[in-house]
């Protein structure tokens, strides 16, 4: 593993990778990259055109050597642009992260250019990131949904979709003549299940329904009296 | 030393006192005590099965102890997790393929009603798919919760017209599907 080629890639880059030295290469280069306000690690916004280019150069140049993760943001309904891909990258050698991130030209049919060319592991990232997110990688070579089935008609993780989810078919028609069953969106019965964090008391933080209206243990204020009377 | 018996037929001062009963008890009593369970783990309640298949539980005890992993082998699925929608077809083609009389077991939150997860990707409870014989609550259950539950379910089984059944089509009634 640790070849000549990375030896010599460590060496060249051990002084502190300050995000001014990035965003120099990268503008060297010829991308148009921008700094990106972040409170962690250095980020950059880079021109969709130009992703693969940059992240090409990250990896060869600046031992930029894993995809950690391909991902997107939403922000949400009204918003433009409204879809933010965001790509994390991670040098072995020196301990590094960069973060890359492109704002998709449409916010009704967002897409972004597949990296699969650079890192054949972005290939199941992008997957997922269409399959929720409905992002679509231009010049992926198997753009299909990975988590939900083929034909589901929604991107879940959008945030106009409701986390209940949306009535719809079963993948299998057959199953759903046998049983009559079919997607349905889930009770909520008082709000997502949450879990408080920090919590000593392991019965208090796992989780649960922040909105308690129909737990035993904390009854609703307008029914303190009924509780004292069961007891 | 094995000798070859000589005695032809029956000989009531070899084979003792002669049991009378139903045949409904004795084929109930046989389905009660080899009841082989088809484990479909989903998530994280098949950790709580495999415990109950170890020696500190032991599920044999109950005559269960054969997991099989051909459902055409197995009487009683034990639902032990999540199921996704994508899931559920999968599960319902599994106990299509259970030869009857067969049982379902919903382990756990999760194969009841859904559990922690409302959410567009789970199916709210195993009933939905395939009809359920016998609910463990517990997020896990404990080890004891599943015995339990085999029990009840094997108390169950012991009421049923088994006779009748033989000749009719075991599928349960549509009813039990909601
Ligand atoms: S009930 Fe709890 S332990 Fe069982 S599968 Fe669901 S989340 Fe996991």
């Amino acid at each position: 593993m640790a070849s000549g080629n990375d030896q010599s890639n460590a060496a060249a880059v051990t002084s502190a990778p300050e995000a001014g030295n990035l965003l120099g290469f990268l503008r060297n280069k010829g991308v148009a990259a921008t700094e990106r306000p972040s409170s962690d690690h250095p980020a950059f916004n880079v021109p969709a055109g130009e992703v693969v280019a940059t992240l090409q150069h990250l990896r060869d140049e600046q031992a930029f050597d894993l995809l950690m993760d391909v991902t997107a943001i939403d922000w949400a309904e009204g918003a433009s642009p409204r879809f933010t891909v965001v790509y994390h990258l991670l040098s072995t050698t020196r301990s590094a992260y960069v973060r890359i991130a492109v704002n998709c030209a449409s916010d009704t049919a967002p897409s972004a250019p597949s990296v699969v060319s650079v890192w054949p592991g972005a290939n199941w990232h992008e997957r997922e990131c269409f399959d929720l997110m409905g992002i679509k990688f231009e010049g992926h070579p198997d753009l299909r949904r990975i988590l939900m089935w083929d034909e589901y008609p929604y991107h879940p993780l959008r945030k106009d979709f409701p986390l209940a989810g949306i009535e719809t078919a079963l993948p299998d028609a057959d199953v759903t003549a046998e049983t009559g069953t079919r997607v349905l969106a889930a009770p909520m019965a008082g709000g997502p299940f949450v879990a408080t964090s920090g919590e000593i008391n392991l019965t208090e933080a796992e989780p649960r329904a922040k909105d308690e209206s129909w737990a035993d243990r904390r009854p609703r204020p307008d029914q303190e009296g009924l509780k004292q009377v069961r007891e | 030393m094995v000798t070859a018996s000589t005695e032809l037929g029956y000989n009531s001062k070899v084979e003792g006192d002669v049991v009378v009963t139903r045949a409904d008890a004795v084929i109930n009593w046989i389905r009660t005590n080899s009841m082989w369970p088809m484990p479909m783990g989903l998530a994280c309640c098949a950790i709580e099965l495999m415990a109950v298949g170890g020696a500190r539980f032991d599920i044999a005890r109950f005559g269960a102890e054969v997991m099989r992993f051909s459902p055409r082998q197995a009487d009683c699925m034990i639902v032990a997790g999540t199921v996704t929608y994508k899931m559920a077809a999968h599960l319902r083609r599994v106990y299509d393929q259970m030869c009857a009389p067969k049982w379902v077991i919903a382990m756990g939150a999760c194969a009841s009603t859904g559990g922690m997860y409302r959410s567009y990707a789970t199916l709210q409870g195993v009933d939905r798919i395939v009809p359920v014989d016998v609910y463990v609550s517990g997020c896990p259950p404990r080890p004891e919760a599943l015995l339990d539950a085999l029990m009840k379910l094997q108390a169950k089984v012991k009421r049923e017209p088994a006779t009748q059944r033989l000749f009719s089509d075991d599928a349960p009634p549509r009813a039990d599907l909601h």
